[in-house]
C-alpha cells in the first residue's frame, strides 16, 4: 500500500452544541484525484478548513506526509505542500493578476523549490498561460469575470507548488463551457502528479475527473470508493434527492 | 531605483535642505517646519501598519510620547544627550509596538485599533502619576547653550535633525514597501485569510510592521522635549497626533511612501497657517472634517486621484 | 490606610450605582458593535452630545435633564439612522469597513468634540435637578440621589431593551440579523433596514445616557474619550452582544473603578477600564460571559 499523502483520522468539529463533523476518516494518496461530494451544509467546507488549519478540530488527527500537522498554522501547511482555493474567490484586489501569483511563489513555493527572485515573474506568467489568463496578467484582479476569478483562485493555489490541492466548488454557477475550462485546468495537475481533492456539485465534472469519490452527509462520511459504485449507492441517492 | 540609491539621494537631499534652510531669515520658519517634519515622520510611520498592512492604530500619540518621555527620563537620570536618547527612544517605542502587536494582533483589526487607544490612555495615566518625569506638572529639559555645528540657535539643530529623521523614515518605508515583506503586508491588507493560505506568515509580518511603525513614531517624539524646553503629558499625548497621523496618509494616499509625505506637507502647512491666523481649535476641526470627507469620498487620497488620472490617460 | 467597613460598603454601593449607569452607556455598543458588527467608536461623542443638549434645555428652562433626554431621544434615533446610512453606503457595501469605517467614526468622534469645544469652550458644565444635592443615609451607608436616580432609570432602560429584543418582531429581527443575514432576506425582511433601525436605537440610548452622565458629574467635551475604553471594555467583557452580559460586565467595571478610586486615588480611574479592556483582549477575548 503506497504511503498516504494526506491522512484524516477521526476528525470531529463542533460549534457550540452543533456537530459539524463526526469522526471523519479520509485518505488521499500522492497524485490521487478524489471527489468530495455531499448536500449543502454537510460539512465539506468545514472539513477543508480543518485540513488547512483555518479551524481546529476538537478530536482526531490530521497527517500530511506522515507528520501530524494539527498544531501547524495555515501558512506552514501551505509551505509543506497543502494548498486550497476558496469557494468565494478572494483575490488580492490591490494587485494585478500576475502580482497575485507572486505571493504564493515568494512565500510558499520557495520553501521547497529553488526559485530565484528574478525568475518569479516568469514563473507566474508560465502558470497564467497554463490557466488561460496570460493576456490578463496586468489587469486589476478585482475587475475580473467570475470564471476568470475562479481561474485566478486555482492559479494562486497552483503557484504554491503544492503536493495536494483542494479545489472548493470552483465550478459553482458557471456555464457548461466554463466548467470545461476549469476541468481542463485541474486535469493538468494530474500530469504533474499533484493530488487533488475536488469539492463539487457539478456531478458530470466529478465523475469525469475523480478516481475515487467520498460522500459527506450531515458531518459523517457515508461512502468512499469507486465513482460508479458511489453514484449507484442508495444511501447517496437518498441523501441527494432528500427524503 | 534601488534602496541603496534612494537612501543616498534622500540623505543628500536632506543635507541640502538643512544647509540651504540656514539662509532663511525668518526664525518662525524653523519652528513651523519642525512641526511639519514631525508629521511627515508620524504619518509615514503610521502608514506602515495602517496603509501597507491594513491595521488602524489610534494610539500614535502614545508612541510619540514614549519617544519624548524616554528622552526626558534619560536626561534626568544620566544627563544623556540627544545622540543617545534618539536611538533609545526609538527602541523603547519599537518594543511597545512589539508588545501591543504580540498581545492583540491575533485578533481582528478592530480589536487592535481599540487596544491601541486603550494603551494610549493607560500610558497617559501612568505618566501623569510618574513624578520622576514631572507627572502632571510637566518637566523641563533645557536646551544646551552650546549649539553644535556652529548653528545660530538650537531650534536650527532640532530642525536639521528632523529633516534627517524624515529622510530616514521615508527610506525605511520605501524599502519595506518594495520588498518581499511589503508584498506580504499588502496581501494581508487585501485579504488576510487568503494571504495566510498562500503561505504568508501573517502574524509574524503584522508584528514586524507594528514594531517598525511604533519605533519610527517614537523616533518622531525624541526631540520634542527640547522643542519648547518643556513637556507635559497633555501635550505629549495630544489627540492631534493620533488624528493627524491617520488623516495625513488618508489624504495623501495610503498605498505608497509618497502619500503620507504629500499629506503631511499639505495638511501640516495648512494647519500651521490656520493656527496662526485663526485658532488651534478650528485647526483641529479642519483636520477632522477633511478626514471624514476624504475617507468617504476619496478613500485613495491624492495619490489615488493621480493614479486614476494616469489610468484614464492610458486609454 | 485603615479600611473601615463604612468606606468599604460605600465603595461597593458607589460601584454598583456606577455600574448601572455604565450599562446604560454601553448597551448601545452592545447593539451596534456586538450585534451589528459596526465599530462605532464615536458612540461616546453622542453621549456627550446628549449631555450638552440636556444642559442647554436645563439651563434655559429648568426641566429635568433625564426627562428632556428621553423626550428628545427620537432625534438621536433619526441621527443614528442617518449616520448608518452614510456608513453603509460608503463602507459596508464596499467591504471597506475595517480600515476606512474605523477612520470615519474616529473622524466623527473628533469633529464632535472639537465643535463642542468651539461652541461651549472647555469649562465644565453641570445641571440643576431636584435630586442633585440630596443624599439618602441609611446608617453609615450613603446613597447619593444623583447616582441613584440615573441608576434606576439606566437599569430600567437596559432591561427594557433586552425585553424589546426578545419579545418583539423587530427586536428578534435585530437578533437574527446578527446571526444570519441571508436567512433574514429569505424571510422577506431587509437586513439593511433592520440594521439602520437598530443603529438608530443604539444612538438613542447614547443620547439618553448623556443625560445620566451630566446628572452624575460635570461634563466637558473631551470626557467622551475616556468612555471609549469603558464602553468597549464592557461590551467585550460581557461577551459581545449579550445584554445580560453587558449588565454584569458593567457592574464589574463599576466596582473595579470605585475600588481603585477609593483606595488608590481617582487619577488612576481612567486606567482601570482601559487596562481591563487590554487584559481581556489579550487573554480572554470571548469575554467573561461570551459565546
Amino acid at each position: 500500500m503506497s504511503e498516504a499523502l494526506l491522512e484524516v483520522r477521526g476528525v470531529t468539529k463542533r460549534f457550540g452544541g452543533f456537530t459539524a463533523l463526526e469522526s471523519v476518516d479520509l485518505v488521499v494518496r500522492p497524485g490521487e484525484r478524489l471527489g468530495l461530494i455531499g448536500p449543502n451544509g454537510s460539512g465539506k467546507s468545514t472539513l477543508v478548513n480543518c485540513i488547512c488549519g483555518a479551524l481546529r478540530n476538537e478530536e482526531g488527527v490530521i497527517r500530511f506526509e506522515g507528520r501530524d500537522i494539527g498544531a501547524q498554522p495555515t501558512h506552514r501547511r501551505t509551505r509543506l505542500g497543502l494548498a486550497r482555493s476558496f469557494q468565494i474567490p478572494k483575490p488580492f484586489v490591490s494587485m494585478s493578476v500576475l502580482d497575485n501569483l507572486r505571493i504564493p511563489l515568494l512565500y510558499a513555493a520557495r520553501q521547497h523549490e529553488k526559485l530565484a527572485t528574478d525568475r518569479i515573474a516568469d514563473e507566474a506568467m508560465h502558470i497564467l498561460r497554463r490557466v488561460g489568463l496570460a493576456d490578463k496578467a496586468q489587469a486589476r484582479s478585482g475587475g475580473l469575470t467570475m470564471v476568470d476569478m475562479r481561474k485566478l483562485e486555482l492559479a494562486r493555489a497552483m503557484a504554491a507548488k503544492p503536493k495536494l490541492l483542494i479545489s472548493d466548488e470552483a465550478m459553482a454557477g458557471l456555464s457548461a463551457s466554463e466548467v470545461d475550462d476549469i476541468l481542463a485546468l485541474l486535469s493538468q495537475l494530474k500530469q504533474q502528479g499533484v493530488a487533488v481533492i475536488m469539492i463539487e456539485h457539478v456531478m458530470r465534472a466529478v465523475m469525469k475527473f475523480s478516481e475515487r469519490v467520498a460522500v459527506l452527509v450531515a458531518g459523517r462520511k457515508i461512502a468512499d470508493g469507486d465513482p460508479q459504485a458511489i453514484v449507484a449507492n442508495p444511501d447517496v441517492v437518498r441523501a441527494y434527492l432528500g427524503e | 531605483m534601488s534602496n541603496r540609491l534612494f537612501a543616498v539621494v534622500a540623505l543628500a537631499v536632506a543635507l541640502a535642505i538643512a544647509a540651504a534652510s540656514q539662509l532663511i531669515a525668518n526664525e518662525y520658519f524653523f519652528s513651523a517646519a519642525y512641526t511639519v517634519l514631525l508629521y511627515v515622520i508620524l504619518a509615514t510611520a503610521w502608514n506602515i501598519l495602517g496603509g501597507y498592512t491594513g491595521y488602524v492604530n489610534f494610539g500614535s500619540a502614545a508612541f510619540f510620547a514614549i519617544g519624548a518621555y524616554t528622552t526626558v527620563a534619560l536626561f534626568y537620570a544620566f544627563k544623556l544627550p540627544l545622540l543617545v536618547t534618539i536611538p533609545a527612544g526609538t527602541a523603547v517605542a519599537g518594543l511597545a509596538g512589539l508588545g501591543l502587536g504580540y498581545l492583540t494582533l491575533r485578533l481582528r483589526g478592530v480589536f487592535f485599533a481599540i487596544a491601541s487607544l486603550a494603551m494610549a490612555v493607560v500610558l497617559f495615566t501612568f505618566v501623569v502619576n510618574w513624578d520622576f518625569v514631572g507627572g502632571a506638572r510637566g518637566a523641563y529639559v533645557l536646551q544646551p547653550s552650546e549649539v553644535p555645528f556652529g548653528l545660530p540657535r538650537y531650534i536650527h539643530l532640532l530642525y536639521s535633525v528632523m529633516v534627517l529623521m524624515a529622510a530616514l523614515a521615508l527610506v525605511v518605508a520605501r524599502a519595506i514597501e518594495k520588498s518581499t515583506i511589503g508584498r506580504g503586508l499588502a496581501a494581508i491588507r487585501d485579504d488576510e485569510l487568503a494571504a495566510e493560505s498562500a503561505g504568508v506568515p501573517t502574524l509574524k509580518l503584522k508584528i514586524f510592521s507594528a514594531t517598525v511603525s511604533g519605533a519610527l513614531m517614537g523616533m518622531a517624539g525624541t526631540t520634542f522635549p527640547y522643542y519648547l524646553s518643556y513637556i507635559e503629558p497633555s501635550s505629549a499625548f495630544s489627540l492631534s497626533y493620533s488624528v493627524n497621523s491617520i488623516a495625513m496618509p488618508l489624504i495623501g494616499g495610503m498605498m505608497s511612501w509618497m502619500g503620507p509625505l504629500i499629506g503631511a506637507v499639505l495638511l501640516g502647512t495648512v494647519q500651521q497657517l490656520v493656527q496662526v491666523t485663526i485658532s488651534s481649535a478650528w485647526n483641529l476641526l479642519i483636520v477632522g472634517v477633511l478626514l471624514v470627507l476624504f475617507v468617504t469620498l476619496a478613500p485613495n487620497g491624492i495619490m489615488g486621484w493621480v493614479e486614476a488620472w494616469r489610468q484614464r490617460q492610458k486609454r | 490606610m485603615e479600611i473601615s467597613p463604612a468606606l468599604l460598603f460605600n465603595a461597593i454601593i458607589a460601584g454598583l450605582l456606577l455600574g448601572g449607569f455604565y450599562a446604560a452607556v454601553s448597551v448601545g455598543i452592545s447593539i451596534s458593535f456586538g450585534m451589528l458588527d459596526v465599530v462605532n467608536i464615536a458612540h461616546p461623542a453622542f453621549i456627550i452630545l446628549g449631555s450638552y443638549i440636556a444642559y442647554i434645555v436645563n439651563s434655559q428652562y429648568g426641566f429635568d435633564p433625564i426627562l428632556v433626554a428621553v423626550a428628545l431621544s427620537p432625534l438621536f434615533f433619526l441621527l443614528g439612522m442617518a449616520l448608518y446610512r452614510v456608513y453603509y453606503l460608503c463602507f459596508e457595501k464596499r467591504g471597506q469597513e475595517s480600515l476606512r469605517g474605523l477612520a470615519f467614526f474616529f473622524g466623527i468622534l473628533f469633529i464632535t468634540e472639537v465643535v463642542l469645544i468651539l461652541v461651549f469652550g472647555v469649562d465644565y458644565r453641570t445641571v440643576k435637578s431636584v435630586y442633585a444635592d440630596t443624599t439618602l443615609r441609611l446608617g453609615v451607608l450613603d446613597f447619593p440621589l444623583r447616582l441613584v436616580v440615573p441608576f434606576l432609570v439606566s437599569v430600567a432602560m437596559v432591561v427594557g431593551i433586552q425585553l424589546f429584543l426578545t419579545h418583539t418582531f423587530f427586536g428578534r429581527a435585530v437578533l437574527a440579523v446578527a446571526q444570519d443575514q441571508l436567512a433574514l432576506r429569505l424571510m422577506g425582511v431587509n437586513p439593511v433596514r433592520i440594521k439602520q433601525l437598530a443603529f438608530g436605537l443604539s444612538i438613542a440610548t447614547a443620547g439618553i445616557a448623556g443625560a445620566f452622565l451630566i446628572v452624575i458629574q460635570p461634563v466637558e467635551p473631551s470626557i467622551g474619550r475616556e468612555y471609549i475604553g469603558l464602553v468597549f471594555a464592557v461590551c467585550v467583557l460581557g461577551g459581545m452582544g449579550s445584554i445580560w452580559g453587558t449588565l454584569l460586565a458593567a457592574f464589574v467595571l463599576g466596582l473595579a473603578e470605585s475600588f481603585t478610586s477609593t483606595f488608590f486615588g481617582p487619577s488612576w480611574a481612567p486606567a482601570v477600564s482601559f487596562g481591563l479592556l487590554l487584559a481581556t483582549l489579550a487573554f480572554r477575548p470571548s469575554g467573561l460571559f461570551g459565546r
